[in-house]
Parts: structure tokens; C-alpha cells; sequence
């Protein structure tokens, strides 16, 4: 049997990268270690930390964090939490302040984005030396399950108008699911203002007016199984806000 | 350039082009008679632009049911692995 050192050895000459996967949670006790055993499943054969941001979640995420931390090492699964709920935008920000890696990968907690795609996006990225790759469910090969009809339509109602208005170069602008070179977040996140939905659809379109190279991938997307979205009603409207916002600053 | 100016950059010479059209002598009868209605027809074409776009992307949207129970058979073997190593995980 082959030692850690010579694994990793061979890890190392086969993807030469590091990448650090930020989670942002809010409630997700259950959900974080079920996404840590699929993400230690799939990105076996790469390098790669965990950073878990979570904002003083209620249900005890932290303690599961930390029992996964006495599974799969301190140094594999980083817990910087925050001191109160602040949003989505920021725990990026907050995270990425500790990611070693050279690629940042960007994902919900809520098994909504699963890890089995991840070696598609660290592939395609190889492939194309892409800044940002971004999973799209509105191509060949994606798809959604678990949305009502009135849920179908008010996102692709949204893309269509993001579309006509933006002409952003990809195909999901509200995707969250990401890979990014970690100096072009770095650069990227720091021109962005939003909140919320919006915030994902700024980074991606200002990403496009810097000349970022952005390459898709398919993925799927289940809606969550266990908790609940934290998607309030007034969304919609913020999105509207937002979209105009972008019309005219980007 | 910023996108609201791209777009009004685009708008001004639609809208130049239609009033250069309006104001042109001795056009065929034809089209005197149709050219005032131009924005009429732009909007009505967006609209079907937009009720098209939609409608296609619902079409095409594809439903992964199969991704839900292979999710589940995720979840599953997750737990399991869990509990060999002594995390309870049960919800509350
Ligand atoms: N740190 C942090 N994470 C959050 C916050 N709000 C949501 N999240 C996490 O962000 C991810 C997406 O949230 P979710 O409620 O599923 O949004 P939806 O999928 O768009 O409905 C999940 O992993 C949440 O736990 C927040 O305020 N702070
Ligand atoms: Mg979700």
C-alpha cells in the first residue's frame, strides 16, 4: 500500500492546483456533513480544502464542523465562523480572506449544488484555462428537479429579462455554483455592492465586463431536501432593483 | 461602454432612422401608410420576444427526477458512513 506522501505525491504531478471550496451556511447541521462525505468522495483525486463560514446558525452547524473537523482533519475542513447572520455577499468575502487555494470553488450547503460536478468544472478549466467556471442548469445535460410551476417561470421570466437587458455571456446568471481563479474573485468581489440573488448576478456580469474568460458546465440542480430556503417574498423585487442597478453601473 | 448607453445607443438610431423615414418625401403610398405604426410593431415584437423567450425556456426546461433519487442514495450511504464513525447526525 502506498503511503500519504507518495498519494500525494502523484495528486500533486497529476492536477497541479489547490482548490478551496468555500460553504456558506446558515442551518445546515445536517446538510454540511452530508456535502463534506460527498465532496471528500468526489475530489478524492485532488487537492483541495473545505472553508465552512457559518453565521452563528441556532441548530448546532458549528458542532457537526467540528466533529467532521475530528474525521477529515483540521486542515482539510476550516471553520471561520462569523459572529451574527450578515448575508450571503459577505460570507464570500469572509472566507476567501482564508482560502490557500489558487482556485476557489463557491457553493451552497444544501446538497441544491452537488460535488459530483466539481471535477467537470476542474476539468473544463484545464481545458480552457477559463478565470471563472460557472454550472449552468439551462443547458444540454442540466436541469432542476423540485421547483413548482410558478417557480420555473419566475426564473426564466428573470433570465429572459437579464438577458434582453445585460447580455451577459452566459446562460445562468442566478447559478451560485462556481469555480473562479482566485486572484479574478478576489478582484471581482471587490467591485460588487449587491445582496442576495442579485450578488451572484453582479459577480458574473461585471466578471464579463472586466474580460474575464467565463466557460459553462451542465449541472443539475435538486432544491433542498432537509431545512428551509431562506427565499423570502420580497426577492423578486430586490432582483428587479438589482437588474436595473446593473443596466446602468456595469 | 456602459450597457444603458449601448442600448440607447441602439434606441436613438432606431428612433432616428423611423422619424428620418417619416420626414422623407415621396415614399410609395404602401409604405407612407405603415410607417407611423413602427413603434406600435417594435413593442408588439418585443412583447412576442419576450412571451417567446419564456415559453421556450419552459419548453426546453428539464425536469431531473432521477437526480433526486440518486441524491437520495447519496444521503443514504452518507448517514452510514456517519454512523460507523460515530457522528449522530439525526435531525432534532
Ligand atoms: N453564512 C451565511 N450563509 C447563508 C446565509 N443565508 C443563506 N446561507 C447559506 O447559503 C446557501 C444558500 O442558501 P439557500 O437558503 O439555500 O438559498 P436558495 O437556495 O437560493 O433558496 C446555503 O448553504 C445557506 O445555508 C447567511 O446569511 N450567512
Ligand atoms: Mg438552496
Amino acid at each position: 500500500m502506498p503511503s500519504y506522501a507518495d498519494e500525494d505525491r502523484k495528486i500533486e504531478q497529476l492536477h497541479p492546483h489547490f482548490y478551496s471550496v468555500i460553504i456558506p451556511t446558515y442551518n445546515e447541521r445536517l446538510n454540511i456533513a452530508l456535502i463534506c462525505y460527498l465532496l471528500f468522495k468526489h475530489m478524492k483525486d485532488y487537492k483541495f480544502e473545505v472553508i465552512v463560514v457559518d453565521d452563528a446558525s441556532p441548530d448546532g452547524t458549528q458542532d457537526t464542523v467540528k466533529k467532521l473537523q475530528g474525521i477529515y482533519g483540521e486542515d482539510r475542513i476550516l471553520l471561520r465562523p462569523r459572529a451574527a447572520k450578515l448575508g450571503l455577499g459577505t460570507a464570500y468575502v469572509h472566507g476567501l480572506k482564508y482560502a490557500s487555494g489558487d482556485y476557489v470553488v463557491i457553493m451552497d450547503a444544501d446538497l441544491s449544488h452537488h460535488p459530483k460536478y466539481l471535477p467537470s468544472f476542474i476539468r473544463k478549466q484545464l481545458e480552457t484555462n477559463a478565470d471563472i467556471v460557472t454550472g449552468t442548469r439551462y443547458v444540454k445535460g442540466g436541469g432542476v428537479h423540485g421547483w413548482d410551476l410558478r417557480r420555473k417561470l419566475t426564473s426564466r421570466g428573470a433570465n429572459v429579462l437579464a438577458h434582453t437587458l445585460l447580455w451577459p455571456r452566459v446562460s445562468d446568471l442566478t447559478g451560485s455554483f462556481r469555480l473562479y481563479r482566485k486572484d479574478v474573485l478576489q478582484e471581482v468581489v471587490q467591485t460588487c455592492v449587491s445582496k442576495g440573488y442579485v450578488f451572484q448576478m453582479e459577480l458574473i456580469v461585471r466578471a464579463t465586463r472586466m474580460g474575464c474568460r467565463i466557460e459553462e458546465v451542465p449541472i443539475t440542480f435538486v432544491d433542498r431536501v432537509y431545512g428551509t430556503s431562506k427565499l423570502g417574498g420580497t426577492e423578486i423585487v430586490q432582483y428587479l432593483k438589482g437588474l436595473l442597478w446593473l443596466f446602468f453601473t456595469t | 461602454m456602459k450597457q444603458v448607453w449601448k442600448i440607447g445607443t441602439i434606441f436613438t438610431a432606431v428612433v432616428g432612422i423611423w422619424i428620418s423615414l417619416l420626414l422623407t418625401p415621396g415614399l410609395p403610398p404602401s409604405l407612407q401608410l405603415i410607417v407611423p405604426y413602427f413603434p406600435m410593431y417594435a413593442l408588439a415584437s418585443l412583447g412576442c420576444y419576450g412571451l417567446g423567450a419564456l415559453g421556450y425556456g419552459m419548453m426546453v426546461f428539464r425536469v431531473c427526477p432521477e437526480e433526486a433519487d440518486l441524491l437520495q442514495k447519496d444521503i443514504t450511504e452518507a448517514k452510514t458512513f456517519f454512523k460507523e464513525h460515530g457522528v449522530d447526525l439525526s435531525s432534532d
